[in-house]
């Protein structure tokens, strides 16, 4: 280690002095490097965004949710023939709640298609009604100003409508929409709030931007008929997922009398997959981007092996005579490996910089449009930091090493005499 | 008996063809001997001493340096050997352009571990010993010829070697400058320090207290001046 400190004034020197005469080859390799890092900056970035904005959108329908609906039973069960439709009732959800601890949040969600008018403007939509609860879970957020539904809407079933903001949009245009009234089925209707946007890529019966939501107990009271089409419950934790669900199923099993592990006798939509294949997805894309920076990165890295060969048979006297001179082979190689990581090393700077400064520019531009939204922005984190660093540092110690190891396999006796 | 080689033997084979460049040498070297070994181009001289430095091993016979027998170390045990008992003085200098004069007097002691503190100031009192105290901090491309092989010297020395080898250490010097260097090997000798130094100029080799001639890879002369 006393011999690599002493050295590495000399090998900036010895750097600076190869840069006197392989001027263009050295600028054009740094480069190089400084390309390939680039490349691998801005594509692992491009990866991180895309990894983020599909994990939003994957969080657009609601963290670990869980949505049950109606089925059939597939098994005879005490008695009882298979084939037979299981319902979700009015009473159930109270029952849920009172049964299962492992349940932190549940609403209800009743829907119909109803013509919604504001004024002479009328838009056909899936009316939805919910609990308060259901805004959280589903990650709908108001806009500010707004707010989405509460226990006291629900409490007095009051005639408040909270919309999706497409709708919104549709029905009034770019005006401020909170305070304003709308009719739905003939009734006078005030809205509370608007949704925030966001990124949705799970759904069920379209996209939350495109509906009302109003609360649950008026949407019974305008329509009588109307039967539970779903519930949507968030375990606890997600620990407690698992147990959640098989509570859900005992316990409803037991009411309606069917077999608690016939999971077709309700259906449920455990979210949780659906995020951990996105997560997958995300870091095999970023995988994937990774590999083909790191494959420029290695060319770049191909460029200094090229040069350190180029010096290491410039040098063949200098390291006859440091050979003479008593230098052990580690003490031959050790200048060249740190002149070739130097390069990288520089390489790497340029090229990190200039992805950072790219990437800044990129956040600050007004991109608009779905693509984007998904696409998202390159992010950059420690962890490819990390990982730009440990390649620059492989492929410049192996761009130094091979060289190097060349350098010192010279015969001295030979080398002595070199022109 | 500080140097000692036995029926040394040295063939280099280019393809089918094979050189023998030493037949069969025998020399021995005793500690503070003042040695020139002398021949032509050709005779074998230069192969005598890349074998006698360490820089090669023969095909056959015996080499003992300082009682440790010499073949069959592998490279890193030979660059110790080198560091520890050789101390080479060339024809070009041989010292690295970029490194100043100071620096270059320091690799022998870089190489063989001396830290820092210690391997400045013995590399210091090397370069005064050769009166370039005031030119530690230049390049060899600012230093004259003269003092270049000064430097050589003091580098050669400065791991206090067994033997200082010169290999034709005025050849690319003027005459004053030759005389210098080879006035510094006198007091050397004259200081105890064992020299061996290889030429194939005679009116050189006469300064020297031994004279080894060199044929046709065979020792042919061995004389030693009248004291």
């Amino acid at each position: 280690m006393r011999f690599a400190v002493a050295e590495l004034a000399l090998v900036w020197r010895l750097f600076r002095a190869d840069l006197g005469h392989q001027t263009k080859r050295i600028v054009l390799t740094v480069l190089a490097i400084a390309w390939g890092t680039l490349s691998i900056v801005l594509l692992l970035s491009f990866g991180e965004g895309l990894k983020r904005s599909l994990g939003q959108g994957a969080r657009g329908l609601g963290e670990h949710v869980a949505i049950v609906w109606p089925g059939a039973t597939t098994r005879a069960w005490m008695g009882l023939p298979s084939g037979r439709p299981i319902p979700i009732k009015e009473e159930d959800p109270a029952l849920l709640r009172s049964r299962i601890p492992e349940i932190g949040l549940l609403s209800v969600e009743y829907a119909k298609y109803t013509s919604i008018a504001v004024g002479t403007k009328s838009i056909n939509t899936r009316l939805r009604g919910v609990d308060p609860e259901f805004g959280e879970m589903r990650n709908i957020h108001p806009q500010l100003g707004g707010r989405f539904l509460n226990a006291r809407d629900v409490a007095e079933k009051r005639r408040v409508v909270f919309l999706g903001e497409e709708l919104a949009r549709d029905l009034f245009g770019a005006e401020d929409v909170v305070g304003r009234t709308l009719q739905i089925n003939q009734s006078v209707f005030l809205v509370v709030g608007v949704a925030e946007k966001k990124i949705q890529m799970g759904m069920y019966n379209g996209p939350d931007r495109n509906q009302p939501s109003i609360p649950s107990s008026t949407f019974k009271s305008m329509f009588t008929d109307a039967k539970i089409e779903n519930l949507v419950y968030r375990p606890v934790s997600l620990d407690l997922a698992d147990m959640a669900k098989a509570e859900l199923y005992r316990v409803m099993g037991a009411k309606y009398h069917f077999d608690p592990e016939d999971t077709r006798s309700l259906g449920i939509w455990d979210t949780r997959e659906m995020q951990r294949i996105n997560d997958n997805i995300g870091l095999g894309i970023q995988i994937f981007l990774g590999i083909i920076g790191g494959l420029t990165l290695f060319v770049g890295g191909m460029g200094v092996a090229n040069i350190m060969y180029a010096v290491v048979k410039e040098r063949t006297r200098e390291i006859g005579v440091k050979m003479a001179l008593g230098a052990k082979e580690r003490q031959v190689m050790t200048p060249f490996i740190l002149e070739a990581l130097l390069m990288t090393v520089l390489g790497g700077l340029v090229g990190t910089c200039v992805s950072l400064g790219l990437i800044a520019i990129i956040a600050a531009l007004p991109l608009k449009g779905e693509a984007f939204d998904l696409l998202g922005r390159p992010t950059f984190s420690p962890a490819i930091a990390a990982a730009t660093a440990t390649i620059l540092g492989t492929i410049g110690s192996l761009a130094g090493f091979f060289p190097a190891k060349h350098a010192s396999s010279v015969n001295p006796a030979v080398s002595l005499r070199y022109e | 008996m500080m140097i000692e080689m036995q029926g040394i033997r040295k063939v280099y084979s280019t393809g089918r063809v094979e050189v023998e460049a030493l037949k069969s040498v025998d020399l021995d070297i005793d500690r503070n001997e003042f040695v020139a070994i002398v021949g032509p181009s050709g005779s074998g001289k230069s192969t005598l001493m890349n074998l006698l430095g360490c820089l090669d091993t023969p095909t056959s016979g015996l080499y003992r340096l300082s009682g440790e027998t010499v073949g069959g170390l592998d490279r890193n045990r030979l660059a110790e050997i080198r560091n520890r008992h050789v101390g080479f003085v060339f024809q070009n200098f041989n010292l690295l352009p970029y490194a100043t004069a100071l620096e270059n007097v320091e690799l022998p002691l870089l190489f063989g571990g001396v830290p820092t503190k210690e391997r400045r100031e013995r590399a210091k009192a090397m370069l005064a010993k050769v009166d370039l105290a005031d030119r530690m901090d230049h390049k060899p491309t600012e230093l004259s010829g003269g003092q270049m092989q000064r430097v050589a010297v003091a580098r050669a020395l400065v791991n206090r070697p067994t033997m200082i080898l010169a290999d034709e250490p005025t050849g690319n010097l003027d005459t004053s400058s030759g005389k210098g260097i080879v006035g510094l090997f006198q007091e050397l000798h004259a200081g105890g320090q064992t020299v061996v130094m290889i030429t194939h100029d005679m009116a050189l080799a006469r300064i020297a207290s031994r004279i080894v001639q060199i044929r046709d890879g065979e020792i042919v002369d061995d004389q030693r001046a009248a004291a």
